[in-house]
């Protein structure tokens, strides 16, 4: 594939990168990257990537945007209030870059469609808001082999990490069960500042672009926790869990179960 | 200094910065080990920066000639993947 001028314009300056090169911009346009949710998070991190030239972007999300959402879901707007949100974001990400072809799923996330929909990508990411769809899409990832980038946020906080199955560690190394239902508030009950979701959406995008790319070091065996309110980072050593329930040398997880038992969903 | 044989030559006048270096860059990219890749252009600027940032890419610089009143012609090795 030779780059049009229009191309070697839109990515120079990811071109004139030692890391990136042509070579690396044909990788990035070539990828293809499933985004668990059109949120706070899946806002930047498809917007990043859709700008980067990610040439397939899949996302899924069954909700419609809410004016509630705007004050941190970039790539909706008030024109686009009561669209479904992969709609919204389909439009927002393929206008700022025709390049990318963006597979929007407006359905929920289940044990029952979940490995049917990321089989095909290089990558997933994490951008949800529950805990029964995070473990779920960690035991996908991990069955199948997926890299998954995980991220989340909650008032002044966020955390990010990388999953890379049979490598490091998982979700489940390093929160083995779920918390309960009702122990950790929710963003809609304890709220959360807009741009945070920025700072962590752009470091998920960034751990796909350098999974993509081969360069750089990821997030492996590693929590990164972001406090805003301090502006302070803090890495956090996550090791393999060899008894984990479902990356560990015995597993006791191999099929996905009903996650969602006894939660309320946003 | 001894005669290179040049392996590919590409011709980026008109072009201005960042271009000229995209131009260039690419071109090394797929040249071998060894190979070395001549450049002719008429962007003062990029007479300069081509070469550093050939260097910082750990590239060799064989050559940098202004050639007539407009023109450059730089010479380059490629030593890095």
């Amino acid at each position: 594939m030779e780059f049009t001028e229009d191309q070697l314009q839109r990515y120079s300056r990811h071109i004139i990168l030692p890391e990136v090169g042509g070579k690396g911009q044909k990788k990035l346009l070539n990828a293809k990257v499933f985004i668990i949710g059109a949120g706070g998070l899946g806002c930047p991190v498809g917007y990043y990537l859709a700008a980067a030239g990610v040439g397939t972007i899949g996302m899924i999300d069954n909700d419609t945007v809410e004016l509630s959402n705007l004050q941190r879901q970039i790539a909706h707007s008030t024109r686009t209030l009561g669209m479904p949100k992969i709609d919204s974001a389909k439009n927002t990400f393929e206008a700022l870059n025709p390049d990318v072809k963006v597979v929007g799923i407006k359905e929920r996330i289940s044990k029952d469609n979940i490995k049917d929909l990321i089989k095909c990508y290089d990558v997933v990411v994490d951008g949800s808001d529950n805990f029964p769809t995070r473990y779920l899409v960690n035991d996908a990832c991990v069955m199948l082999k997926k890299p998954l980038v995980s991220g989340a946020i909650l008032r002044f906080e966020g955390q990010v990490t990388t999953i890379l199955p049979g490598d490091g560690h998982c979700y489940r190394c390093l929160f083995e069960e779920m918390p309960p239902a009702g122990l950790v508030p929710s963003c809609q009950e304890a709220g959360v500042i807009g741009a945070i979701t920025g700072v962590v959406g752009s470091l998920q995008a960034l751990e796909v672009v350098k999974l993509i790319l081969g360069k750089g070091e990821v997030l492996k065996n590693t929590l990164l926790i972001y406090d805003a309110l301090r502006t302070t980072f803090r890495r956090v050593k996550i090791p393999k869990n060899p008894d984990c329930p479902v990356c560990g040398s015995k597993p006791t997880i191999t099929e996905l179960q009903d996650y969602d038992a006894g939660y309320c969903r946003l | 200094m001894e005669e290179v044989k040049v392996s590919k030559s590409i011709n980026i006048k008109g072009l201005v910065c960042p271009y000229t270096f995209v131009k260039a860059k690419l071109a090394i990219e797929e040249m071998e080990l060894g190979e070395v890749l001549e450049i002719l252009l008429d962007y003062e600027e990029a007479s300069r920066s081509i070469p550093k940032s050939m260097e910082d890419h750990g590239q060799k610089v064989l050559k940098v000639e202004k050639i007539n009143d407009t023109d450059w012609q730089l010479v380059i090795r490629k030593e890095k993947e």
